[in-house]
């Protein structure tokens, strides 16, 4: 019972980490109606920002933030120079843009960084929270700081203008033109959002899984069935998904299929509720009239 | 064919003969993994390119002609020629049933289907169920066949005529497949989905057929790869394999027979000369050359020489 | 000077040519009506002043060129596009689409008074504040569309087809509120309209449009009394 309990805690502190990668993804297909396979790496690309400045002897959350930042700006930028020129193309472009964007930004990493295996610092004591046993402290606090974050995104797009404005623009781009809206640029604001989401979701993580070029695949797997779990295009589904795939993976992986086995949970998923259900099971059904 | 293609094709095929007493047997040994990265591409491309369905894990039909191989040589003790129709056949059933529940994704879902397939592979090949099988992650280990009839042949020449003969075969079977009714269907639902349907093509056998045939594509030429390198395991079918097949078509040409050998030769050669920058250095020009080839040559290599060759001929008849 | 002042005005979607040319100005503080048939253009000329297609030709807002400026900057002058088909943001509630048309202004308490005084108009709105705008029913679709527009506080709003789906006791309602803001808040309207009677009677001018072309322009009373238009737009 007591491993039991500790694989759904630790499940629920990696699903809140999926969370916040399938919301990244959700916000990118809400506005576009794309998938955008290059957000695992662009999360990974962030973190290893967050190693070198760190290293460079900043503190933890001033690197922390200056590393959310910079992370929002490389996704603005992708946006306007890479993804903007394909907006209208084919699928089958703009798939192969985000792929060339996974390979690049994978590659480059490796190049910069090398393909060793470096370790990352969590902000968290070595102790326990509040002497609870059967989680440890990042996973804890990794729980808090995705929390907090999807709190603010909530707010954010709940209650300021510019957030309902990028809602606006998702939904409906020809009358937000018309009532003013730089449509584009809600598109690369959505980006570096999702960029700058993403980037917290691989410093949290980063200090279970280690820092490598390709730690993101699997997560990025995961990330995926939960957004499909959710619906992809419901944010609060994705969230909901995410802490629900992350306990199902743990939980199966330690007591029925393995560890070994744990990414074919991911991928039964994927395939599963796109064959079966493709709004996700929690995806909204808008009522509009004609 | 034209008279000017028929004397093409043999100066061609003539080259391809000499090649192997021209280069040492390294490079003969790269040659042949251009045939099989040829038919691998050519496999890709039926579905992608002709099809319009777009996978991002064609290296698990890659993967499992290659083990299809490898256990039937290393357990069975099965000749490595036995091999290919075995693996081609394995690969077009496992690719036909995959096709099914595809018929249900369109475009950018089964591309996240197949993208989730190609990531979690080598996850699924290490399983310890299957080690018995597959070897888990130390993999299959097999030896290179020597020529038969007492040729005067090397290893590597007489595998590389074993897999140049193989590719003509499957070449000119694609040629008439593509050509003909199924091929004209397959482009009319790519391009034309409803208009299709409505002028009775059967739509959802002509998709899953295609994606048959086009894993068992993939699967012969990975059944041939295994036999060349002499080797599976698990960690070389991983998501970048995937990647370099969709590289190799878009770089060669979407929905072009020839593309498939233009993009072959890139997928093998080019990350041979950038290797001496850097380790990462083949994957950022990959990445940088799908994204200048969407942009700016979006029919690739074969639609490029396609497009000169017809310039150049409306020059000369204005001449 | 006229308010608006458009000149040879061309437009295309893609190959297919609609507007041939069309000329015409609206004073400041007027109501002005483009009638004509089904496909005569109508909806492209709003459309074209709010750039919205591909354009030629010379358009002036306030003695300003605005041909070739971008929707969102046109927006900005003040102009408001109350769309054919309403353009309603069908998953945000009624209160949001309202503010939505605000959006570019900076002045928050006035919006704030502004949102009171739309539901004024339409207290219906305000009944529907939080619902789901999509599940509006039409005519409330379409009181929403005028009431965004009204909350840019333009001074030029163009109004396509604004009686469109409304019952007949709700669109004198909606004319009368429609006169109201013009005489009281000096917008002017460029009003376009399948029910000609209608359009004629709230209008000053009227222009009469064929197949991407002017054919007949004057006073409203004017284009009231021409034969041609009596037998074809009013029926008598
Ligand atoms: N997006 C489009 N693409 C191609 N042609 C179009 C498009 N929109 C309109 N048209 C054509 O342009 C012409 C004018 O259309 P427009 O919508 O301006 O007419 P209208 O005067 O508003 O008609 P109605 O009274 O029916 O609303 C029509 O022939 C129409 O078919
Ligand atoms: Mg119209």
């Amino acid at each position: 019972m007591e491993a039991f309990l500790h694989q759904v805690l630790a499940g629920l502190a990696t699903g809140g980490i999926y969370a916040s990668l399938a919301l990244a993804l959700v916000m990118i297909y809400q506005a576009t109606h794309l998938v955008n396979f290059a957000q695992g790496e662009m999360a990974m690309f962030s973190t290893y920002i967050a190693w070198s400045l760190i290293d460079a002897g900043l503190p933890y959350w001033a690197a922390f933030a200056l590393t959310v930042v910079i992370a929002f700006v490389l996704g603005v930028v992708i946006e306007r120079v890479v993804i903007r020129p394909v907006e209208n193309a084919p699928v089958l472009a703009v798939v192969v843009v985000f792929i060339a964007l996974l390979v690049i930004l994978n590659s480059v990493t490796g190049w910069i960084y090398t393909y060793t295996i470096k370790t990352f610092p969590s902000p968290f004591p070595e102790q326990p929270l509040f002497g609870i046993k059967y989680m440890s402290s990042h996973e804890m606090g990794a729980i808090g700081v995705t929390l907090a974050v999807l709190l603010l995104l909530y707010a954010f797009f709940r209650f300021t203008p510019l957030g309902l404005a990028m809602r606006a623009a998702a939904q409906n781009p020809e009358s937000s033109r018309l009532v003013g809206i730089r449509v584009g640029w809600m598109l690369a604001l959505g980006w570096g959002l999702a960029a700058a989401v993403g980037s917290v979701a691989g410093m949290m993580v980063a200090p279970i899984v280690y820092l490598d070029p390709n730690m993101m695949g699997g997560i990025l797997l995961y990330a995926f069935a939960a957004a499909l779990v959710g619906g992809v295009d419901n944010p609060g589904g994705a969230v909901f998904g995410g802490f629900l795939v992350g306990v199902l993976e743990n939980v199966l992986g330690a007591f029925v299929i393995g560890n070994e086995l744990k990414l074919a949970v991911a991928l039964v998923l994927i395939i599963g509720v796109l064959v079966v259900r493709p709004s996700g099971f929690f995806g909204k059904v808008y009522v509009t009239r004609v | 064919m034209s008279r000017r293609q028929l004397i093409v094709l043999a100066v061609v095929l003539a080259l391809a003969c000499a090649l192997p007493f021209l280069v040492s047997n390294y490079r003969t040994f790269q040659f042949t993994l251009v045939l099989v990265y040829a038919i691998a591409l050519l496999g890709l491309n039926i579905l992608t390119g002709y099809n319009g369905q777009i996978s991002l894990g064609h290296g698990a039909f890659y993967a499992i002609g290659a083990y299809c191989t490898a256990i039937l040589m290393d357990k069975f003790g099965v000749p490595y020629w036995a091999t290919l129709p075995v693996a081609g056949a394995v690969c077009l059933v496992a690719g036909f049933l995959f096709g099914l529940p595809a018929l249900r994704l369109e475009g950018l879902y089964l591309a996240l289907a197949t993208f989730a397939l190609g990531v979690s592979l080598p996850q699924l090949l290490k399983n310890h169920h299957v080690e018995k099988w597959t070897g888990g992650v130390q993999g299959i280990v097999i030896s290179k066949p020597d020529a038969p009839f007492g040729l005067p042949l090397s290893p590597d020449q007489w595998l590389y005529f074993f897999s140049l003969a193989v590719a003509i075969l499957m070449f000119a079977l694609a040629r008439n497949l593509l050509r003909g009714r199924i091929g004209r269907a397959m482009v009319a639902i790519r391009d034309h989905h409803i208009a299709a349907e409505t002028m009775g093509v059967d739509t959802a056998m002509v998709k899953s057929l295609s994606f048959g045939v086009s894993a068992m594509y993939t699967g012969v030429a990975g059944a041939l790869g295994a036999i060349a390198v002499q080797f599976v395991a698990p960690d070389s079918f991983n998501i970048f394999l995937s990647i370099v097949f969709l590289v190799g078509i878009v770089v060669g040409g979407l929905a072009s027979i020839t593309g498939a050998i233009y993009g072959a030769l890139f997928i093998q050669f080019v990350p041979n000369i950038a290797d001496e920058l850097s380790k990462a250095a083949p994957w950022a020009i990959f990445g940088v050359f799908l994204i200048l080839f969407v942009y700016l040559m979006p029919a690739g290599v074969a639609g490029a020489l396609r497009m000169a060759l017809a310039r150049w001929q409306a020059k000369r008849q204005n001449d | 000077m006229a308010l608006l002042e458009v000149t040879q005005l061309h437009a295309a979607y893609g190959q297919t040519r609609v507007l041939h040319g069309i000329s015409f100005a609206m004073e400041a503080g007027s109501i002005t009506t483009l009638l004509g048939a089904n496909g005569a253009g109508k909806t492209t000329t709003l459309r074209a002043l709010c750039a919205m297609v591909k354009t030629q030709g010379d358009i002036r807002f306030a003695g300003e060129r605005i041909d070739g400026r971008a929707t969102e900057d046109i927006v900005r002058l003040g102009i408001a596009h109350v769309p054919d088909g309403r353009g309603t943001f069908v998953n945000l509630t009624t209160e949001e689409n309202l503010r939505l048309g605000a959006y570019t202004r900076r002045d928050g308490e006035a919006v704030e008074a502004d949102l009171e005084r739309v539901y004024g108009y339409f207290p219906r709105l305000k009944e529907r504040r939080a619902q789901q705008a999509g599940t509006l029913s039409g005519g409330e679709q379409q009181m929403l569309a005028v009431s965004r527009g009204l909350m840019l506080r333009p001074k030029l709003m163009l109004l396509d087809e604004p009686s469109f789906g409304l019952a007949p006791l709700v669109v004198r309602e909606l004319f009368a509120i429609l006169r109201a803001v013009n005489e009281r808040e000096r917008v002017s309207l460029l009003v376009v309209e399948q029910n000609a009677a209608l359009a004629l009677e709230l209008a000053d001018h009227a222009y009469l449009i064929e197949t991407g072309r002017v054919v007949l322009s004057g006073t409203a009373d004017e284009i009231k009394r021409n034969d041609a238009v009596r037998s074809s737009y009013l029926g008598y």
